[in-house]
């Protein structure tokens, strides 16, 4: 009986944490799938997310504005990075843009431990998104249920431009044959450079958000990005919705292991990506081998 | 129309073309010929700047092209067909040709034929039977039908097409032979890579012999048919 009553309390757990993880994995996978490198710098767009907000909060107190101005510098990050270093080095090859994304990573890393300094931040959320809500006979904080929220919204929104609009088809096309979009007279630098912005922009958002829940740290960026690098293997490079499915499914895999088999709940992660590369390499829902 | 000259391209340090020259008169319909690996697709890659040349000219309409990007390229009227086909997998069959038209106003002001969407279907009605079908379920046939029919939305006043029959069964290579030709007779100016000797003897005007990266012969395909020594030194196996 008491398992029972915990099982959706650990269920939405998993999936507040999945949902997260599927904001920042959502940019990473399609820069994946058009790069062909894993932008390791990702994870550390994600944590500026998060201390951007908790110096944009206690300069002006405002959690609201935060939510629109952290991403947004974020974004522009992303745009810088894409413009001025890894388009430099993209004719040198992937090793290259992998050493790079992996040392921006560092830098980043640092520059915020220097700026912020190394002990956790405590980021306070609004009065209205504190409390607790009552549902049956379930008590959920409203904060993670908020989380929840901002996650469907963004994610339905990025589906609906992915799918319906042209910008989204060429994207979606720029992702599995990128030379070929180019070769139709489509300027692919510029898509590039404006997913990075978008990607950006959206990792900051889940940091903002994320931020007050998983703990604002300099290591929150590390941790993410293994996270990070199952859903991609697991969902298949450059597919959203594979990224969706996966981030889904790690987010439960963590959530419901802590509960049942805790000795084992870190390891689980990498057994489902293990199972996924021996019988589907290109991922559950990849395009690519 | 286009003119190379003395045109080299590396991939790294392996130096691929060696001083390609040729030209294409507006209208023609041109063959590169040669065996395997000689260079045939790097040299329709280095004219849309996918592997850029590293010395010398590409002069498409008058202008030097060599140092275009892919899009800037494709934008001023060459489109590219290439031998993988690169059909988007998970866009559908419409979404696929929505990439290639560049854009509506585009479609109606340039190039020879005036390739619109409605007269892509007609001239495959095999795609508008398949139009909401994802690139990745598509036949071998269908994918080249649909990388033709992709290029051609952007109205292109030259195509390079890379061995467009590869693969195909002998019926589809017959329609896409009969494709090729209509293109051609409409005006457009075509770059043809082809292996089936029959196809190129029929479709093109003028021939080139390319071997280990260096034009090593040009004519007609009269000329070639009486050049033995040509056809057994580059051609036959």
């Amino acid at each position: 009986m008491e398992l029972l009553s915990v099982i959706p309390i650990q269920f939405l757990h998993g999936l507040v944490y999945g949902m997260l993880l599927f904001l920042v994995a959502s940019g990473l996978t399609l820069i994946f799938g058009m790069m062909g490198v894993l932008n390791f710098a990702h994870g550390a767009l994600y944590m500026l997310g998060a201390y951007f907000s908790y110096s944009i909060l206690r300069w002006t107190g405002q959690f609201w504005l935060s939510m629109i101005v952290a991403p947004v510098l974020v974004g522009a990050m992303g745009i810088l990075i894409e413009r001025f270093l890894l388009r430099k080095v993209h004719r040198f090859g992937h090793a290259h843009e992998l050493l790079l994304t992996f040392g921006l990573a560092y830098i980043i890393e640092e520059l915020v431990k220097w700026i912020w300094g190394n002990q956790p931040l405590h980021v306070e959320i609004p009065a209205m998104l504190s409390g607790s809500i009552q549902f049956l006979d379930i008590t959920y904080p409203t904060y993670r249920l908020f989380i929840l929220l901002i996650s469907v919204a963004v994610f339905t929104v990025l589906f609906l431009i992915l799918y319906k609009t042209r910008a989204g088809i060429i994207v979606t096309a720029a992702v599995t044959r990128s030379e070929m979009v180019n070769a139709l007279g489509i300027n692919v630098p510029l898509v590039f450079m404006l997913l990075f912005g978008v990607g950006g922009a959206l990792a900051g958002l889940a940091g903002v958000i994320g931020g007050p829940y998983l703990i604002t740290n300099p290591g929150m960026a590390a941790t993410i990005i293994i996270d990070l690098f199952v859903v991609i293997v697991v969902g298949g490079m450059g597919s959203l919705q594979g990224a969706l499915l996966a981030s889904f499914l790690i987010g439960e895999l963590q959530s419901f292991g802590i509960l049942l088999v805790p000795q084992m709940a870190v390891a689980l992660e990498f057994l489902l990506m293990a199972v996924v590369l021996i019988v589907k390499p290109e991922g559950l829902l990849g395009d690519k081998a | 129309m286009l003119e190379l000259n003395g045109v080299n391209t590396y991939y790294g340090n392996s130096h691929v073309l060696h001083d390609v020259s040729l030209r294409l008169e507006a209208g023609e319909t041109v063959a590169l010929l040669g065996r395997n690996g000689v260079g045939k697709t790097t040299t329709m890659r280095t004219i849309m700047g996918l592997t850029p040349a590293r010395r010398g000219q590409i002069r498409f309409k008058g202008t030097d092209i060599v140092r275009w990007k892919p899009y800037q390229v494709a934008r001023a009227g060459i489109g590219f067909v290439p031998e993988e086909r690169w059909i988007f997998p998970s866009l559908t069959v419409h979404q696929n040709l929505l990439i290639g038209l560049k854009s509506e106003a585009d479609a109606h002001t340039q190039g020879p034929g005036l390739w619109t969407l409605e007269r892509c279907y007609e001239a495959f009605p095999l795609l508008k039977k398949r139009q909401h079908a994802k690139g990745r379920t598509l036949s071998g046939g269908e994918q080249q039908m649909l990388a033709i029919a992709r290029t051609l939305v952007g109205n292109p006043e030259l195509i390079l097409i890379d061995e467009p029959t590869e693969g195909l069964a002998p019926k589809i290579v017959d329609m896409v032979a009969g494709i090729i030709r209509d293109i051609g007779r409409q005006g457009m100016t075509v770059l043809l890579v082809e292996q089936k000797l029959s196809i190129v003897m029929e479709l093109a005007e003028r021939i080139y012999v390319i071997s280990k990266g260096m034009i090593q012969w040009h004519g007609t395909p009269g000329e070639l048919r009486n050049n033995e020594a040509i056809r057994k030194s580059y051609l036959e196996v």
